[in-house]
């Protein structure tokens, strides 16, 4: 680790160290509620449980090999010390032994959410999901390109490619990234080899950047979906149009008659 | 409303009283034009990069280029291009471009080899250049002055500097890096066609069943073409296949419908099995085209001990040889490998192989150097060659990946075969390095060829042995001009007193003036200099010492002996650093231009802009170097030296009587004749009108040139000059090029340009011209013809030898099987250095990064080298995914990041580092074995260890 980097980092853990001691830092946790799109390392718990459980030591950024870690500092406009990243100046390069997550003393960094069998498992991690721009794509544009794909970690099966014809060419083939959000563990590799200006490929927290489909619904051709349905709950549904109870409706008659 | 750019232009009084006191300033003009209308100017290009050779329109504004496109007109990518061509804007513009020539100098400004560099001025520049250069012509002739040449030259550029290297020095120590890329091919073409290039176009792919990959990552190294073989199998998924013969698994793989992997070198024995199948399945299944056969081929063999194209016994620089193995400049480990050139011990895996030869396992085969001596066998003598490669043998020694069962293996062999086989089915074979860089490349590039041929699928459209280019002008520049050691223009050779004869008169030298021994290829350049032959040595376009394999030695040479050398370049890479002297080169879209692609695709593109700093084009460049040089300077007579065992003769008397004095200098006689003079620069001209020519008219930025004075150009269109006489070489000869302004009008055009239309299939009657010229001239009825006229008359013999009282016998118009056995390369794994390593490239970076490493975003995508290994390699190793490793040879180690997942995943056993990367200089680690035919290096194979760093 650099000088610089070693000063910056106690600098950040002094500061939350010294908030720790009185309530200001309540107010920087509303602050953080504010600022949701930031990337936590590997194994982080949901943010709001995270924000209550850093404790802001730094252990997990000086873990780090390849410094990608940082503490938020004063003036970043993030949690003051907690822990995050910025995948297109330097991305998470999914360590197999992932040195960061074991260190954490308070369990922010959850080990069993990266685990597999027993053993620490990168692939399962879930710092974010990588999303296209596919207007600024230019793969999309028939360009020859897919850095994204060639620079991810687990090419082929988080960012694989589809092949289309270019009609108007009438003789050459798009290859366009498709991110499959199952498997992609949000590392930022294909952000920070994006070769346009501004990533045309980026990492959003999976709570900002998918959606969710109910559990109501299971897909009756994909057996894996099977397993959603244990989520499923009892249903009662309400709009404008149905009232509290079948009565009140049929007793207001309104101007039908 | 505004005034359009050419209104302006022609109503301007600033350009109309410059045009006519003779002193146009397009630069500024173009400058004033557009600031008048506010805007950019659109004009056609090539691109920088592969041997595609996409087309592309530049964007220039205020003299610079901002932005550029793909062109919708250009055949190869209708307006597509990869991310190298998206960044074309961006190439020419780095932080560190070269601006002013610099010199290696004490602190009283005279030249130190151990000096720190300074700048200086052209002239000074140019003094040195003549004082070293004079100095090596009187160390040891010609053959002391060389150049490290190029096929990213512009075809004028290759043109003039060969011109003064082998009519004006007489030196044929000129060598592209070309040879590094694709000599294997080009001899294969010679061997094969008797004349260079490819029979097929990229057409091709649109017409073809089959597309098969052999050792070519065509989806990295050629995204435009692999996009188009994408689209082919989109369109009918079912019966287009497309089959990736590998050594390791990578993105060519991706797209595949089946991945043959094979071990390292064996691919000949893959092809030899192919034809095999062929062969004796023939009775059976009426496979071959014997009609075909009789009337256009026939059966060539030639000897098998010709060594590995590493140094010889003799060569000064493994003299003296000492007790303990070591041997001159070389370590004891490092001749471990060097002695197999000498003599080697037939292997168990290419004994059965080398038995039709003569030669079974446990036999010492002593080597006798390459020759590319072949002769006439019978097709029984051929089938005997094939008889080894059964289907167990053939998989025992080229199973790649040792995880894979025999049996898959074996399946996806017989389908392999099958595909070729099959009636109806067109093939398409496409290979770049993998089977070039090779000690057996030229072989592996025949063995294609002779599949092809059995089964009659060569030269149709969408059918055919298809060989890649890696550089933008491997075909154009180092090919057909012949800016190779042995070459002429229009594949002519420097060998053959005939086309020494034309050359002479063409260029309007005495005759005998070109020296008849061409043999000092890159290699030998830089083993020349290693053993204090050369002492004066010019990178042109090039990074000569990155580039080469066993690369500390010739570094050190450069560095730690008496010579001088230097590189010409945009951006400080190895090469400048480790010279004495480096000038600044315009770039591409700094001059007029032409590429030739590898499609036989010959495009051109004007200046755009002026160049950066005093950056001078590598043209003018020589061009200046000529006026320091006279006839008596080096016209008179030179003792045998190097190669060359005979002497040169004095041609002064010669010169003086074609009307040339003893202090007429190169200039005058080579480059600013009374032809090149009648090529006028003319603003009216449309295709000039508006563009800066540098060399012709000097330019805005009134450069200081080589006598001190600011240089106000030639006052001829020198460019087109020397596009011309170079055509005039072509035409006529089955190379014809179209004259230099209807290149100006079109995207290209494939040669030979006959009566002003291309040529789309080579040797087929249908559409080659020349091929139904020679056909109707031979009264044959076949619907090919091989027309080539190199080594087309053979002697007889069998696959152990010639018979030496045969008499020689004509083959007009045919081509050639040859029987070649698998063979191994001469280092391999053993229990120290326990791995293969093969270099390469990746779609990012362009060779040695010199370029593109300085594109911001493409430095970002892949900012360093990283060594691809197989996780279960890693494991076995103690090595981290994403550690530091070193990856050592017997000749040098790197340290490198290890990479076990992604893009390229060797199987176990094997490990692949690209070369791009200064900071990972794998070539110290490489081994510059050649294929002792084609001098061309293997790098694809070396054996080393992995540790931890």
């Amino acid at each position: 680790m650099s000088d610089r980097r070693k000063f910056i980092l106690n600098m950040a853990r002094g500061i939350g160290i010294t908030a720790l001691g009185g309530f200001v830092w309540s107010a920087y946790v509303e602050e953080a509620i504010a600022s949701p799109l930031l990337l936590r390392p590997p194994g982080a718990i949901k943010e709001v449980d995270f924000l209550k459980t850093c404790i802001k030591c730094g252990l997990c950024v000086e873990a780090c090999p390849y410094d990608t870690l940082l503490l938020a500092k004063p003036g970043d406009n993030k949690p003051l010390g907690t822990p995050y990243f910025i995948p297109r100046e330097i991305p998470c390069y999914m360590c197999p032994d992932i040195p960061c997550v074991p260190v954490c003393p308070t369990g922010a960094l959850d080990e069993s959410s990266v685990t597999t069998n027993g053993e620490l498992d990168i692939n399962v991690a879930q710092m974010g999901v990588a999303v296209v721009d596919d207007s600024s794509c230019i793969a999309f544009w028939g360009i020859q390109c897919d850095a994204c794909y060639r620079a991810c970690p687990l090419l082929g099966e988080a960012i694989s490619i589809v092949y289309e014809k270019n009609e108007r060419t009438g003789k050459h083939a798009f290859m366009k990234p498709i991110v499959h959000t199952d498997i992609c563990t949000g590392c930022g590799l294909c952000e920070k080899a994006c070769v346009t200006e501004k990533a045309a490929i980026f990492v959003l927290p999976r709570e900002v950047a998918l959606g969710r489909a109910g559990d109501y619904y299971i897909k009756g051709w994909d057996k894996e979906d099977d397993k959603r349905v244990k989520n499923a709950h009892a249903i009662k549904t309400k709009t404008r149009l149905s009232k509290e109870n079948a009565l009140d409706s049929l007793n207001d008659s309104g101007d039908l008659y | 409303m505004s005034l359009s750019r050419r209104e302006f232009l022609k109503s301007s009084a600033a350009a109309s009283a410059a045009a006519a006191v003779g002193m146009t300033v397009p630069a500024e003009l173009e400058a004033a034009a557009n600031s008048a209308e506010g805007g950019w100017r659109w004009d056609k290009a090539a691109c920088r990069f592969c041997g595609t050779g996409c087309g592309i329109m530049m964007a220039t504004k205020n003299g610079k280029i901002v932005a550029v496109k793909g062109d919708p007109a250009a055949p190869v990518n209708r307006g597509l291009n990869c991310i190298k061509g998206y960044f074309n804007a961006k190439i020419m513009y780095g932080a560190d471009r070269l601006t002013k020539p610099l010199l290696r100098m004490d602190s009283h400004g005279n030249f130190d080899k151990h000096g720190k560099f300074a700048e200086i001025s052209w002239k000074r520049a140019f003094d040195e250049m003549e004082k070293n250069i004079r100095k090596a012509l009187k160390h040891a002739g010609p053959e002391s002055v060389a150049v490290f040449a190029s096929g990213q030259y512009t075809i004028m550029e290759g043109y003039a500097a060969q011109k003064m290297m082998k009519a004006g020095f007489r030196s044929n120590a000129i060598d592209p890096n070309a040879r590094h890329c694709m000599a294997s091919a080009v001899v294969g073409f010679y061997q094969t066609f008797g004349v260079d290039e490819p029979a097929g176009c990229y057409d091709d792919i649109e017409l073809t069943d089959t597309v098969i990959s052999w050792g070519s990552n065509m989806a990295e190294m050629h995204p435009i073409l692999w996009s188009r073989v994408t689209d082919r199998k989109l369109s009918d998924p079912e019966h287009v296949k497309v089959i990736s013969i590998q050594t390791y698994t990578h993105r060519t793989s991706d797209l595949a419908d089946t991945e043959i992997l094979f071990s390292p070198n064996t691919d000949t024995a893959l092809w030899n099995y192919v034809a095999r199948e062929i062969v004796m399945r023939d009775d059976a299944e009426k496979i071959i085209d014997w009609d075909f056969v009789k009337q256009n081929l026939i059966f060539a063999a030639g000897p098998v001990n010709l060594g590995y194209g590493m140094r010889r016994a003799n060569e000064k620089s493994l003299n003296p040889r000492r007790p303990d193995g070591s041997a001159g400049k070389y370590s004891a480990k490092e001749m471990q490998t060097i002695n197999k050139e000498m003599s080697k011990v037939v292997s168990a895996k290419e004994g059965p192989a080398l038995e039709p030869f003569g030669y079974k396992e446990g036999d010492t085969m002593k080597n006798t150097g390459g020759t590319l001596g072949h002769w006439e066998i019978s097709f029984e003598e051929y089938k005997r060659s094939l008889e080894p490669y059964t289907l167990d043998y053939t998989a025992k020694i080229v199973k790649g990946d040792p995880d894979e069962s025999l049996e898959s293996f074996k399946a996806k062999l017989q389908q392999l075969a099958d595909l070729y086989i099959e009636k109806g089915r067109k093939v398409v074979s496409f290979w770049t390095m993998g089977m070039n860089q090779h000690t057996r490349g030229t072989w592996d590039n025949t063995l294609a060829y002779n599949v092809h041929f059995l089964v009659n699928k060569q030269a149709r459209p969408g059918a055919g042995a298809y060989s890649l280019t890696g550089q933008p002008s491997a075909c154009g520049t180092a090919r057909e001009v012949g800016t190779f050691t042995h070459r002429l223009p229009a594949d002519m050779m420097v060998k053959n007193p005939t086309h020494r004869k034309m050359a002479e008169k063409k260029w309007m030298i005495p005759e005998t003036t070109l020296n008849g021994v061409g043999k000092q290829h890159i290699m030998a350049i830089h083993r020349g200099i290693e053993d204090g032959l050369i002492k004066f040595a010019w990178v042109n376009v090039a990074n000569a010492y990155q580039d080469s394999a066993s690369a500390s030695h010739w570094i050190k040479a450069a560095r730690e002996m008496d010579n001088f050398i230097v590189t010409s370049d945009g951006y400080p890479g190895i090469s400048a650093k480790v010279s004495d002297l480096i000038l600044p080169s315009a770039m591409i879209y700094e001059k007029w231009g032409a590429y030739g692609n590898a499609e036989r695709r010959t495009q051109h593109w004007r200046q755009q802009v002026l160049p950066v700093g005093d950056a001078m084009s590598d043209t003018w460049q020589w061009v200046e170097l000529s006026k320091r040089f006279t006839v008596d300077d080096l016209w008179g007579a030179y003792a045998p030296s190097g190669p060359r065992k005979k002497p040169l003769s004095d041609v002064r008397k010669a010169a003086y009587a074609m009307g040339y004095s003893g202090d007429t200098t190169m200039y005058e006689i080579l480059f600013a004749n009374k032809i090149a003079q009648s090529y006028k620069l003319d603003q009216k001209d449309p295709i000039q009108e508006g563009y800066d020519n540098s060399e012709g008219y000097g330019d805005a930025r009134n450069v200081v040139g080589s006598d001190g004075k600011v240089f106000n150009g030639y006052g001829f269109f020198i460019q087109k000059y020397l596009w011309e006489e170079y055509a005039a070489f072509t035409r006529g000869h089955g190379h014809d090029l179209a004259p230099f302004d209807v290149y100006q009008k079109v995207r290209g055009l494939k040669w030979p340009v006959v009566d002003g239309k291309e040529t789309a299939w080579r040797f087929n009657v249908k559409y080659d011209p020349y091929a139904a010229k020679a056909v109707a001239k031979s009264g044959s009825t076949s619907e090919y013809a091989y027309y080539g006229t190199l080594a087309k008359a053979l002697q007889h013999g069998t696959l152990t030898g010639k018979d030496k009282s045969s008499k020689k016998k004509p083959l007009t118009n045919k081509a050639k099987i040859f029987a070649r056995p698998y063979m191994d390369p001469p280092e391999m794994p053993d229990a120290e250095y326990d791995t293969w390593l093969a270099t390469g490239r990746v779609l990012e970076h362009w060779h040695s990064g010199t370029m593109t490493m300085r594109v911001p975003e493409l430095f970002r995508a892949v900012p360093e080298a990283l060594c691809y290994m197989s996780p279960a390699d890693a494991k076995a190793k103690g090595l981290r995914q994403g550690g530091r490793a070193w990856v050592e040879s017997r000749r040098g180690r790197v340290k490198v990041r290890v990479e076990t997942r992604g893009r390229n995943r060797p199987p176990r056993g094997l490990v692949f580092v690209p070369w791009f990367d200064e900071k990972v200089f794998i070539n110290k680690v490489c081994l510059d074995a050649t294929c002792p035919m084609s001098k061309q290096t293997d790098y694809k194979k070396c054996a080393v260890k992995i540790y931890k760093a």
